[in-house]
């Protein structure tokens, strides 16, 4: 047995147990089954979807619900199970590759921050801080004017946004564990700084991060189907709950249910992921309102 | 004529339920019984059950903890059975609690006058009109100074000691007939400990007061207590009165106990009670300290010794305890390494090392706008020898952790010089420091919890030394692993564990590890045994010195406790406010004549001898900074001259070679 492997022994008991922890709470079992239904749905839903999502049929203009259309139809004519049922993908798509991206630069720039520490880092977080205070919405819909749509653009945009509030999060989180002995031990000894982030660091940072993670993919899930609302994401025919969304709205009043699908879609995925989130803090002992390690 | 019990603890057992669902006990069948004007003192190493008991006392039972059988009664009172209205207004009440480090958690935002008029209304039955000078008179009991000025101050704006005597004075608001005490004074200053205990000597005596006063510190116990119950691993082992428990135990865990306190009047290392207690969930066959006795035998493994009444008045858990004399003879003291001959070369030198944490601004810096404060380490001028333990003493804030991370070069050094085997002087900074350097200073820190990455398995921890300094990685890296673990006393199979899987005193060893594995030539060791169990701590130090003796290696040893210093160090600096007040080699520092401070300093050791009480000298006033001219024991010197102590440095007089004190006091004088 080598050295390296008998790590890999304590980390995999680790997972095991925050596993069985998360598993064992309500709002763990019910958020997981809630985010893993989703992903599978995602993946699957092109098999499983009863009609075309973009077959139009003008005859069933917003129709209701009927044992063919369970669902109903929208102003167009499509069928609003089987978009219902694929509104998530590209939002999943987007947000699922951009949110560990957000974690990792935002993390390692945050770490990096908490280490350096002293004037530069006090100035870096001032410009930090104020660049939070700005409202995102407007942040976002001035680069993708300027860059144009799609999701070349969308995933750079959202994990570079949602990256900075990381930066915070990472940098505290830093501060907590740069003051113990094991830090000062490690300087003392001449590591180099990398060494320390990710030798020293990273592995306590680690938790705090995954927690972190979780929020900020709710957060950033809300973000993108705000942004396909506004006719800034998703391009139609592809469907998404946003979308969806903004284009039912105008038929609220006589044909709710355009609506209600991808809504009940985009929440429950949402709810999943925040019980997810908070199984996860309790589990790691984390405390969500300090979001620092107890 | 004998009183009626006054807190009565019978046949208590205590436990809670581990996963599988058995009944897990952590305390087994204690008797206690308390009356007015006792004190009793709780005694045993971490784990054992003290604090358990103790807050049983008053009703009270730790989140997961259970009562399995068993009664307490306070005065009479069913505490178990008690509804709770009425335990509330018991505790606090005519039941106090001062538990550790409660003068660290006072409200930090309420005025101390505040906090104890509060208490006042709580717990007392004063008219609100007499709560002003309820104030005053509760302040002056525990004897500050100024009590008016006092109420306005803030908690922060007090000293560790007198938060703490803040913290007795509202437990006495209730004017309660009980004290319970859990470790009152850990982390204060050895001259504050001594005032402490002092007043609560005699407040125990003024007020009558049923007092427990549970500490792994012998020395305070023996100071307070009358009475003195050891436990072990959840048992009462031995119960006696103080002299007799302190000075002649009659349990053998008692007398390794013992055993193991340095003290100020011996030159040896103290004597290791090597093991540790069992864990609570493992089944104990027999005496559960056989594995560590030196008397057991073939029935202490099989059947479990009762509590034996002796004539004597003492209670004994042990089937041998009338074989204790031979425990003397058995355990010849482990003679301290030979201190170096003088004519070895100087490993470190601190040249006028000065040290300054405030960063004056770049605009006062220009135009000198600011007096530039004084700077928290000043003058430091040490040559060390190669293989010698240079002691460094002093209370918290003087400045002995500052002088090892500096030499460390964590902290820059303002001015002065470090040297390293007589070549160049080093960098101030660690970045700048040639790799071979930093290879031979290590630090071993106080507190392995903090000290270790709790996220590293032992493997992964002491694999950081040895692939930076040797690249080593494979097969060679865990043999060298499993060599150093050996030379620590620990085994191969401690290589996967992770810190919070050893005890405290296994977490230290693997702290020293890593500092071995570099094989320095200097190690930093900064009250490495401060967060550990005397029989531990002892251990630790008799580890240390082998090492130090196998490899050669040099120590600075830095700990607030000078009977730790005076076993293990061949040389000994005591610092006030970051500057030298006497160095020299041990025996002459420890020995007529002081420095004033060291004095003082000597004279609040607490010996876990009930006869010897304490020489106060100095008071527990705690300075901030150091004066900015003279000397800097100015402020609180018993034996001040005059105005020349306020405005010129002690010149250092050469007592005898090699011992030299800082004071302005002439040589015969002192
Ligand atoms: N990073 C820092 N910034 C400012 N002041 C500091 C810093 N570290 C220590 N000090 C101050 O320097 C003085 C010396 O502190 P130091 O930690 O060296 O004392 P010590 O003798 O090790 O005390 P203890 O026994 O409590 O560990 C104290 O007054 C302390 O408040
Ligand atoms: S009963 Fe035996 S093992 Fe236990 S303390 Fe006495 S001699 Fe030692
Ligand atoms: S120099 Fe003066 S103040 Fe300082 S220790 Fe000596 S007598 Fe006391
Ligand atoms: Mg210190």
């Amino acid at each position: 047995m080598t050295v390296s492997s008998t790590s890999h022994q304590q980390e995999h008991g680790r997972f095991m147990t925050v596993m069985k922890d998360i598993l064992a709470r309500p709002s763990g079992l019910i958020g997981l089954t809630l985010v893993l239904f989703h992903i599978l749905l995602a993946l699957l839903s092109p098999s499983i979807a009863p009609y075309d999502f973009k077959l139009q049929n003008s005859s069933l203009m917003l129709s209701p619900p009927s044992s063919e259309h369970w669902l109903g139809a929208d102003h167009l004519g499509r069928d609003i199970l089987s978009r219902t049922l694929m509104g998530g993908r590209e939002a999943l798509l987007v947000t699922g590759i951009a949110t560990p991206l957000a974690v990792i630069w935002g993390g390692f720039i945050g770490i990096l921050f908490g280490l350096v520490g002293g004037r530069v880092d006090e100035v870096l977080m001032r410009i930090v801080d104020a660049f939070l205070s700005l409202p995102w919405i407007l942040k976002m819909l001035v680069l993708i004017v300027t860059f144009g749509t799609g999701i070349g653009v969308l995933i750079p945009t959202l994990t570079f946004f949602y990256g900075i509030p990381v930066i915070r999060v990472a940098r505290a989180a830093t501060h907590d564990i740069i003051a113990r002995d094991f830090v000062w031990a490690a300087k003392a000894r001449g590591h180099s700084r990398i060494s320390i982030i990710w030798r020293e660091l990273l592995p306590n940072v680690l938790d705090t991060l995954m927690v972190e993670g979780a929020m900020r993919w709710s957060w950033m899930l809300l973000a993108f189907s705000s942004l396909s609302f506004l006719g800034f994401g998703v391009s139609p025919p592809i469907p998404d709950w946003g979308l969806m969304i903004s284009d039912a709205r105008g038929f609220m009043s006589f044909a709710p249910w355009g609506v209600i699908a991808p809504v009940i879609g985009l929440s429950s995925l949402i709810i999943g992921i925040n019980l997810s989130a908070d199984a996860l803090a309790k589990a790691l002992g984390i405390d969500r309102a300090q979001k620092a390690p107890m | 004529m004998p009183q009626s019990p006054f807190i009565d603890i019978k046949n208590l057992s205590v436990g809670y339920t581990s996963r599988s669902g058995k009944t897990i006990p952590v305390l087994r069948d204690v008797n206690l019984s308390i009356t007015r004007g006792d004190s009793i003192g709780l005694v045993g190493e971490s784990g054992s059950g003290k604090s358990t008991l103790a807050l049983a006392a008053m009703g009270y039972f730790k989140r997961g903890l259970h009562v399995i059988s068993g009664q307490v009664q306070f005065d009479g009172i069913d505490m178990l059975n008690i509804e709770r209205n009425a335990l509330q207004r018991l505790r606090g009440g005519r039941l106090a609690l001062i538990p550790q480090n409660s003068g660290q958690s006072l409200t930090p935002n309420l005025r101390i006058g505040q906090q104890i008029t509060e208490a006042l209304r709580l717990h007392s039955d004063l008219p609100a009109t007499s709560f002003d000078a309820g104030v005053i008179d509760l302040l002056s009991q525990v004897r500050l100074p100024d009590p008016v000025g006092l109420t306005d101050r803030y908690p922060h704006e007090l000293s560790g000691g007198q938060q703490q005597r803040v913290a007795i004075a509202m437990a006495l608001a209730s004017n309660p007939e009980a004290l319970l005490l859990d470790e009152p004074t850990t982390g204060l200053d050895v001259t504050t400990q001594a005032h402490i205990m002092e007043l609560l000597r005699d407040l125990a005596k003024d007020r009558n007061l049923a007092m427990l006063y549970v500490s792994h510190d012998l020395g305070a116990i023996a100071r307070v207590c009358n009475k003195v119950m050891v436990m072990y691993a959840g048992e009462t082992v031995l119960t006696g009165s103080a002299k007799q428990v302190l000075l002649s135990p009659r349990h053998p865990y008692a007398h390794g106990l013992l055993a193991s306190i340095p003290r100020l009047n011996e030159t040896s290392l103290p004597q290791a009670l090597d093991g540790r207690p069992p864990m609570p969930s493992e089944t104990i066959m027999g005496c559960a300290f056989a594995d560590r006795c030196k008397l057991a035998d073939r029935t202490c493994y099989s059947s479990s010794p009762p509590l034996n009444h002796l004539e004597t008045g003492e209670a004994v858990r042990c089937f041998h305890h009338d074989q204790i004399g031979q425990l003397n003879q058995k355990t010849e003291k482990s003679a301290r390494s030979n201190p170096v001959a003088a004519d070895k070369d100087t490993a470190l030198s601190l040249a006028n090392l000065a040290v300054s944490y405030s960063r004056p601004r770049l605009l006062s810096k220009l135009f000198a706008l600011q007096d530039t404060p004084p700077s928290t380490v000043d003058r430091i001028t040490i040559d060390i020898k190669k293989g010698e333990t240079l002691g460094l003493v002093g209370e918290s804030g003087s400045g002995k952790s500052t002088i090892l991370k500096t030499i460390a070069g964590m902290v820059p050094a303002q001015s002065g010089n470090i040297i390293l085997n007589q070549t160049e002087p080093l960098d101030t900074m660690v970045e700048k420091r040639p790799a071979a350097y930093l290879r031979q200073v290590q630090i071993i820190f106080q507190n392995p919890d903090d000290s270790l990455n709790p996220r590293h398995t032992v493997a992964q921890i002491l694999a950081q030394p040895l692939r930076l300094y040797y690249g080593l990685s494979g097969t060679p890296l865990r043999d060298r692993s499993i060599a150093i673990l050996e030379q620590v006393r620990l085994g191969e199979h401690y290589l996967e564990r992770l810190p919070s899987q050893l005890s405290g005193g296994e977490k230290q060893r693997v702290a020293i590890a890593r500092a071995f594995a570099a094989d320095p030539e200097i190690i930093l060791c900064d009250e490495v045994t401060s967060a550990l169990d005397v029989s531990v701590q002892a251990a630790v130090l008799d580890l240390l010195d082998v090492l130090k003796r196998q490899d050669g290696t040099t120590y600075i040893f830095v700990s607030h406790d000078l009977a730790v210093v005076k076993a293990i160090s061949d040389r000994v600096a005591v610092l006030y406010q970051g500057r030298i007040c006497e160095i020299g080699p041990v025996a002459a520092v420890y020995s007529a004549p002081f420095h004033p401070y060291t004095d003082a300093l000597l004279g609040a050791v607490l010996e876990p001898d009930p006869d010897v009480a304490p020489r106060l000298k100095a008071d527990d006033a705690v300075e901030l900074s150091p004066p900015n001219l003279g000397c800097p024991f100015q402020r609180r010197c018993p034996r001040k001259l005059g105005s020349i102590c306020e405005t010129n440095i002690p010149t250092a007089q050469e007592i005898a070679p090699g011992h030299i004190i800082h004071c302005h006091i002439s040589q015969v004088d002192l």
